[in-house]
């Protein structure tokens, strides 16, 4: 089961959306998160299993290394409509979409 | 066992690719051996630090500490990379040619060797970091170094270590007049390709974000995450969704290295046949 995550609409254009997300067991968790077209987003991911993990996506352009206990804000520009995916690389079965309406 | 074996391979098969390419460029000069063995012994230092300090490298710098980081190596990199290719450009017949005698040839490929040294322990330095914080990871939830971690991390080592024998056997064999100048080439898209990936991080840490929408995806053709597209990431710089910014910078890293090397190379009348 998934949660959506509505980002606020308050943010002004240039502020990016604030978005949290956590790894446990292997999974992201919400796996699927929801964030405004057109806006910057700042992904926050935290990792709270006991092995590293690696954050990365290639249709968001990012790719960090997130040590166990650690956090990482990852920044995404301005995206058009879509569903874009995103990975564990260290655990590639732990998959989740940032979904854009 | 499994995760171990996959994960050290694919970091050591990455830098192996690099390492391998060293191997062929600087085959036949003197001492090259020493130094490329100290860049991957400096590289598998610099992995336990990078490791070990990670969570507060990425802390630095309002949270981009890492991004940072690898763009700032990755740009030193291409820099020796460049560097290289230049002096080579103006030296590298005379070596090839036997003709090491010439001062001048060998004062600059000592200097090309302790470049490109700089390389492979930059390549070492950033697979290495991601294969120890990963070991240890596992290790801490397995209460300790496991025979089946340690089995599977030494198969992954030996696996990769035969795609850099095989990277350099492949290019050695390549007879020595075509040997120069498909390895300059190779250097030159290795470096753009270093260039194109330091950028993403800069874009990835929110500082340089002019030019930043996908031009292209070639995912459904070539994964950059299938080995193939792993491959072609390392020594070309391959991504399958690609910023324009990204684009502009392997394009004006390609332009750079390519008239950088004709200013600087021996005059053509010097030369038996022309690059």
């Amino acid at each position: 089961m998934s949660i959506f995550v509505l980002a606020a609409g308050a943010a002004r254009a240039d502020e990016p959306v604030m978005i949290s997300l956590t790894i446990k067991d292997h999974q992201f968790e919400p796996a699927e998160v929801h964030a405004p077209a057109g806006k910057p987003i700042a992904l926050s991911v935290k990792n709270l299993g006991a092995i590293a993990s690696e954050f990365e996506s290639d249709a968001l352009h990012v790719e960090k290394v997130i040590a166990p206990g650690g956090e990482a804000v990852v920044h995404v520009r301005p995206l058009a409509p879509g569903r874009y995916n995103f990975f564990d690389d260290f655990h590639h079965a732990t998959q989740g979409f940032l979904v854009v309406p | 066992m499994l995760p171990s074996l996959v994960i050290v391979f694919r970091e050591v098969f990455e830098a192996g690719l690099i390492i391998g390419i060293v191997m062929a460029v600087t085959s036949g000069v003197a001492g090259r051996g020493r130094w490329v063995a100290g860049g991957v012994a400096a590289g598998v230092f610099g992995a336990c630090v990078v490791a070990l300090f990670t969570r507060g490298l990425s802390q630095l710098f309002g949270g981009s500490g890492q991004e940072l980081f690898n763009a700032c190596i990755l740009g030193f990199a291409v820099l020796m990379l460049g560097c290289h290719n230049v002096w080579m450009a103006r030296h590298g017949r005379e070596l090839a040619a036997e003709m090491r005698a010439a001062g001048e040839a060998v004062a600059a490929g000592s200097k090309s060797l302790a470049a490109l040294a700089a390389v492979v322990t930059i390549a070492v330095l950033r697979e290495g970091s991601e294969v120890v914080l990963f070991l240890y990871g596992v290790a801490a939830a397995e209460g300790g170094a496991s025979i089946g971690m340690l089995i599977g991390g030494a198969i992954g080592l030996i696996l990769g270590s035969l795609v850099c024998l095989l990277t350099y056997m492949g290019l050695v064999a390549i007879p020595t007049r075509y040997l120069f100048g498909i390895t300059s080439t190779l250097i030159a898209l290795l470096a753009a390709g270093m260039a194109a990936q330091a950028i993403a991080f800069l874009q990835q840490a929110d500082i340089f974000t002019a030019f930043d929408q996908t031009v292209w995806d070639t995912s459904w053709i070539l994964s950059d995450e299938s080995w193939l597209g792993r491959a072609l990431h390392t020594l070309i710089g391959y991504v399958d969704q690609p910023t324009a910014m990204q684009l502009i910078v392997y394009a004006a890293t390609l332009a750079a290295i390519t008239l950088l090397m004709k200013l600087f190379a021996v005059p053509a009348a010097q030369r038996p046949h022309a690059a």
